[in-house]
């Protein structure tokens, strides 16, 4: 156990705000939860008894008939504005006392920083490059990324859940995006940060940073394993993996949500049903190659001549 | 002349002595009864400066506590007629916002700031950049400060818009009527990562410069525009007129790229990124305002047309 090593990276200035994001991050999933929690149950309660659903206020927090609905924005909400810019202000301040912006030498051409490390929050591209061509981690997936955020609003029909937390009346969305934003872009940003050392190579917490290490990986190609050798062959061998990927993948979510979201699954139009199939098998493929990648050392899966998936 | 005026003619002369002599008793006597009446009187008005014309020609209304008033303080002010006189008392609550969207537009005020400051001592040139970064740290008084709130202010920035969009999203905040909001928001989180990215070059040390090459080679894999990428040959696609040559102002990361990461970092994505939170939070009033907590809906009230709170 090399504490040194891990206290290096941790303490490094520009991975101090990941170590502290993370925190962070749980803290608010503990409060979304705890909040989704007394309004399931509040739920779960009016669900079952119409009557006091009829009279009831429908929020978690008690609330007593006559008081007003609303409150002056000045001062009730100005207070509260001016206290979090001053609490910001103040743990700004005591950070940028106690910590110094990193400087390195002068930009270099000649000399190859290792690792380069992109800036933190985009460390998740980099560490998908291991598993995909530059063209796919660096370019499409960001695009895709960007534009499956955009269309949330338009293919997420479920009327239910709007304006408070809640789980279980959002089962399948909130999952969705718990699975991209932590277990995909968090914790590959946290891989990329704390795990990946000298020529991008995978070091534990902990253990020592080898600048000469070599690891020597055969690595495979899908087709190879199938034995086929000529160009066209792999061209259409890929071409049918991948498509059978998309169609089989999307045979298997079509019967789990038509089952466990019957409702979704009634209101959606083939548009947006298909756009969601789409975007959540393309998610669902970066843990599948990473899983071929590490666990089967195999790199393509679909070789043409133009472009390598 | 004089002849005539000492000649019975002359009660001018007396007269005209007589006259100022009791003009200048008048004013002495005028200063002695009305300065201090005045000064009386301006005391006493400056207990209440809120009846001066000053005060009044800056705030357009009464200042007593009233709810009138209380209303008026919000919606006469340009800055913080952003917010509605009244909002729903459960709104204000920390629990339900987390307060993450204003937080991250403190810090892009925060970071405007301290820019324009950092600016003064900046030159976006290979010879003078990482020298003035140098001289910021060691001579110029709080420059160490200065520069260590910016780098800080930014990484915070980058964390508070994730949790900003992690709140809407498990708060279904994104639904009917905000689905347009949620896409500004997008794009808002997109020009945060890029005004962070674009800064990172300009200290011009090997962290930003290989930071950077990483970033921008992946340019280089575009498919179609970039000489690397799928059909980018095919396309004609050269080292010297791809999209990465666009980015970067040449063929390497070097002075021209250093002048437009300056450029797009302090002028450019800066002002984008204002005009689209002026939408922002625009759209958040429009839009009903904050979207709850509102009252929880039963799954029966979910197959009707929507309810309106
Ligand atoms: C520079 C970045 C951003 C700033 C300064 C900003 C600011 C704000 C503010 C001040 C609010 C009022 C409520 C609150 O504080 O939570 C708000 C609401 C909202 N924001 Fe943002 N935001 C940003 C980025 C985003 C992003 C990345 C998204 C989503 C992808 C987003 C989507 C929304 C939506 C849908 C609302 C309405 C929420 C509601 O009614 O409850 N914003 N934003």
């Amino acid at each position: 156990m090399d504490w040194k090593q891990l206290w290096e990276i941790c303490s490094a200035p520009d991975n101090v705000p990941i170590v502290g994001m993370i925190p962070l991050l749980i803290f608010y999933c503990y409060l979304a939860w705890k909040q989704a929690k007394a309004n399931d149950d509040l739920i779960g309660e009016l669900e079952t008894n119409p009557a006091l659903a009829k009279t009831h206020h429908r929020k978690s927090w008690p609330f007593r008939p006559g008081w007003q609905k609303e409150v002056h924005v000045w001062p009730f909400l100005l207070r509260i504005e001016f206290l979090a810019t001053m609490i910001v202000t103040i743990i700004l301040m005591v950070w940028s006392i106690t910590l110094y912006a990193p400087l390195e030498e002068p930009a270099n051409p000649n000399l190859t920083m290792n690792p380069a490390k992109a800036p933190w929050y985009f460390l998740g591209l980099q560490e998908m490059l291991v598993y995909f061509d530059p063209w796919i981690a660096g370019v499409v997936m960001p695009t895709l990324i960007i534009i499956g955020l955009m269309i949330i609003p338009y293919i997420d029909t479920n009327p239910l859940g709007s304006g408070y937390y809640t789980w279980k009346q959002r089962k399948f969305a909130i999952g969705t995006f718990l699975f991209g934003f932590i277990i995909l872009w968090v914790s590959m940003i946290i891989i990329g940060t704390f795990i990946r050392g000298p020529g991008w190579q995978w070091f534990w917490p902990g253990q020592t940073w080898d600048h000469n290490r070599l690891i020597y990986e055969v690595n495979r190609d899908l087709p190879d394993l199938f034995g086929i050798a000529s160009n066209a062959g792999k061209a259409i061998f890929g071409a049918i993996v991948v498509g059978a990927y998309y169609v089989l993948g999307g045979f298997g979510v079509h019967a789990f949500f038509r089952r466990y979201n019957p409702k979704d699954y009634k209101r959606m139009s083939l548009l947006q049903y298909s756009l969601m199939q789409f975007f959540l098998l393309t998610m669902v493929a970066l843990p599948l190659k990473m899983l071929l990648r590490l666990g089967f050392n195999i790199k393509y899966v679909w070789i043409t001549p133009w472009f390598n998936v | 002349m004089a002849e005539d005026n000492s000649n019975g003619k002359n009660g001018n002369r007396v007269g005209l002595l007589q006259r100022v002599k009791a003009g200048v008793q008048e004013d002495v006597q005028s200063l002695k009864t009305d300065m201090p009446a005045k000064a009386k009187e301006q005391v006493e008005g400056l207990k209440d400066p809120t009846k001066t014309q000053v005060f009044t020609s800056i705030f357009r209304h009464k200042h007593d506590d009233t709810p009138r008033n209380r209303a008026l303080g919000v919606l006469s002010n340009v800055f913080l007629h952003l917010h509605p006189a009244k909002i729903n008392r459960d709104a204000v609550r920390y629990s339900y916002t987390w307060g993450m969207g204003g937080i991250t537009f403190y810090l892009f005020i925060v970071l405007t700031f301290t820019g324009v400051l950092l600016m003064f001592y900046y030159h976006p040139t290979k010879v003078q950049a990482f020298r003035d970064v140098l001289y910021l740290e060691h001579d110029v008084p709080f420059g160490k400060l200065l520069r260590n709130m910016h780098r800080w202010a930014a990484h915070l920035m980058v964390i508070a818009v994730w949790l900003h969009m992690f709140r809407v999203f498990l708060t279904g905040s994104y639904k009917k009527p905000r689905e347009f909001n949620w896409n500004i928001g997008v794009l808002l989180l997109v020009f945060t990562l890029l005004l962070s990215f674009t800064g990172y070059l300009l200290p011009d040390d090997q962290l930003g410069f290989w930071a950077v090459t990483v970033g921008t080679n992946m340019a280089r894999a575009t498919p179609m525009l970039g000489h690397e990428g799928p059909f980018g040959k095919m396309m004609g696609m050269t080292p010297y007129n791809d999209v990465r040559f666009g980015l970067l102002g040449g063929s390497i990361v070097d002075a021209n790229a250093l002048l437009r990461s300056y450029i797009w970092h302090c002028i450019g994505i800066p002002i984008v990124a204002s005009v689209l939170m002026i939408v922002h939070f625009w759209r958040v009033r429009k839009d009903g305002g904050i979207s709850g907590p509102a009252q929880v809906m039963l799954t029966a009230e979910g197959d009707k047309p929507r309810r309106q709170v």
